[in-house]
């Protein structure tokens, strides 16, 4: 049984998302390649080629993948697809976007944001926003799965080296074309990896509010900053800081959710960390109900204390 | 210029579902049905389009049984010309949506194809994909922002890490997130007008609708609640807490 993992490589960088999703593969089978794609992906191909449980990795080069498209991804792992009884990719906004062509183009199914794999053909999978878990068996002679990242281990050892080969691109989709890409500047540890999380809500009132309250706390904690729908539609930051249903889905070790009253498509989105502290003028705030600490007040007042004492 | 949105019924997102004692399904029996939330955006969308004179055709559709023929008539409410059912008492999957839609759009060719960027009840996030792919249409998930010019579409879409701006030749696929659009709230008059709009039914028998059961739910089972937590008095003792965890 072979399985291939699609590794999401940005700006020359492996994603811990590859990581977690070679984890998610090894669970299948012992045979799990790994298709690495990109303009520049040398630096990328050789670390994933010592990392443990992979058996051979297979480059994808060309000035065209600058700004990888869906489109292009899917026809390479179309074009390889056959060698393989697995395919896994992260449910993330990049595994989100081809790995249903993939699935269309080979006529399978695919299993979306898996978090548990009993066996080779059995996955557990959540929907309604979290609020309930399915257990799939999926028939398919090709298994596409999608995984969410937060519910494997990103822990991989570093082995000697294995093969890297270099496979030849299919012809280049030519009716789409990603003009540009407006990139926001962020310093601080990742959203999805990150070990604590800031998280701020509509109780903050206004954006100098988000960041003067917010920054100086996640700054002192070495924290990602998040947000809840409600923040980000107010327009205090931008939208791939949301946590929830259909934003990010994050497990930190601690998450401290700041003005948020905790809807369900929020508490979707965090509920699996391993701490959460919410801070809540509201007393009666649903966040309070999943928190393992609650701090009721006015957050003018206790952020800037609780920033002042840590 | 003929723009089809693809629109699914689901579960009102302000109600908190239930799974079945014996694990059995999930209990939506009495649950309020609402239009899913994205599909919404992607309507309001295709509407402005109209009412900016670049769409000239909005027709909605749903693969589902008779209820759903509620959700259509918001979609006309809100400002479609025509819906299509295609009649179904089977909970399709994804693959099997994605084929239906593109045999009944085979007769409608639209130019521009709308899909919410997921439903909320299963939360797969695949039919929009899937349907640009078997067509070999160009596709564009999550966006915020669309002109359309001389048989192209540009789009913003939400990437990790900011925006990305994408070129699309039509026909095209585009499942819209939320920032899209506010949609706007019905009208009587136009919940009145909406009754008088055509909705075509297309039987299952036309379209052959089949999951051909490749997935399989074996059961259905409700998370593990987290242990009750405790409401700190002061900043102090939330601050001993952290030290410790």
């Amino acid at each position: 049984m072979n399985a291939l993992v699609i590794a999401e490589v940005k700006n020359k960088e492996v994603k811990l998302s590859t990581h977690a999703t070679i984890t998610a593969a090894l669970k299948v089978s012992q045979q799990v390649d790994v298709l690495v794609m990109g303009d520049d992906v040398a630096a990328a191909t050789s670390l994933i080629a010592s990392l443990a449980g992979v058996r051979k990795v297979l480059g994808c080069t060309d000035g065209k993948f600058k700004h990888l498209m869906g489109e292009d991804v899917a026809s390479v792992v179309v074009s390889i697809a056959k060698a393989y009884q697995f395919i896994f990719a992260p449910a993330n906004v990049f595994g989100k976007d081809f790995m249903p062509r993939v699935a269309a183009k080979l006529d399978v199914s695919q299993v979306s944001d898996v978090v548990d794999i009993i066996d080779q053909k059995t996955f557990v999978r959540p929907i309604y926003a979290g609020n309930a878990f399915i257990t799939v068996e999926s028939s398919d002679e090709i298994k596409l799965v999608t995984i969410r990242t937060t519910s494997f281990s990103t822990e991989l050892a570093n082995v000697a080296p294995v093969t890297i080969e270099q496979i030849s691109t299919p012809a280049l989709f030519a009716k789409k074309e990603v003009l540009s890409v407006d990139e926001i500047k962020n310093d601080r540890p990742e959203l999805n990896t990150a070990k604590v999380v800031v998280s701020g809500g509509r109780g903050l009132g206004s954006k100098e509010n988000f960041d003067g309250l917010l920054i100086p706390l996640a700054d002192k904690l070495k924290a990602a900053l998040g947000a809840s729908r409600a923040a980000v539609d107010a327009g205090y930051v931008q939208n791939d800081l949301q946590v929830g249903q259909t934003g990010k889905i994050v497990a930190p070790e601690l998450y401290i959710a700041i003005g948020i009253s905790g809807a369900i498509q929020h508490l979707a989105g965090m509920k699996d960390s391993k701490v959460i502290v919410a801070i809540n003028k509201d007393k009666d705030a649903p966040i309070f109900s999943i928190a393992d600490y609650g701090l009721v007040g006015d957050l003018n007042e206790v952020i800037p204390a609780l920033t002042a004492r840590l | 210029m003929k723009v089809l949105v693809c629109i699914k019924k689901v579960v009102d997102s302000n109600v908190k579902i239930r799974v079945k004692a014996d694990g059995s399904g999930v209990d939506v029996t009495g649950a309020k049905m609402s239009m899913n939330p994205y599909d919404e955006i992607a309507i309001e969308e295709a509407v402005r389009l109209k009412e900016k004179g670049i769409a000239t055709e909005v027709i909605a559709i749903t693969c589902g049984d008779q209820g759903s023929t509620e959700t259509l008539r918001n979609a006309l409410a809100i400002g479609a010309d025509s819906a299509v059912l295609v009649e179904t008492g089977m909970d399709l999957q994804p693959l099997a949506i994605a084929k239906t839609l593109t045999k009944v759009n085979a007769s409608i060719n639209a130019d521009l194809i709308f899909f919410g960027k997921q439903a909320i009840d299963d939360d797969s996030n695949q039919t929009g994909q899937m349907f640009a792919a078997l067509n070999d249409f160009p596709q564009a998930t999550n966006i915020s922002e669309i002109t359309i010019a001389d048989r192209v579409a540009i789009v913003k879409r939400e990437v990790d890490g900011g925006v990305e701006n994408v070129k699309l030749q039509l026909p095209a696929v585009l499942t819209t997130d939320l920032r899209l659009n506010e949609p706007r709230f019905v009208t009587l008059p136009n919940i009145m007008k909406a009754k008088k709009k055509e909705i075509r039914v297309v039987p299952n028998a036309e379209v052959q609708m089949t999951n051909q059961s490749r997935l399989t739910v074996k059961n259905y089972f409700e998370p593990k609640g987290r242990e009750p937590g405790i409401i700190l008095s002061s900043v102090e003792e939330l601050v001993e807490k952290l030290k410790n965890a």
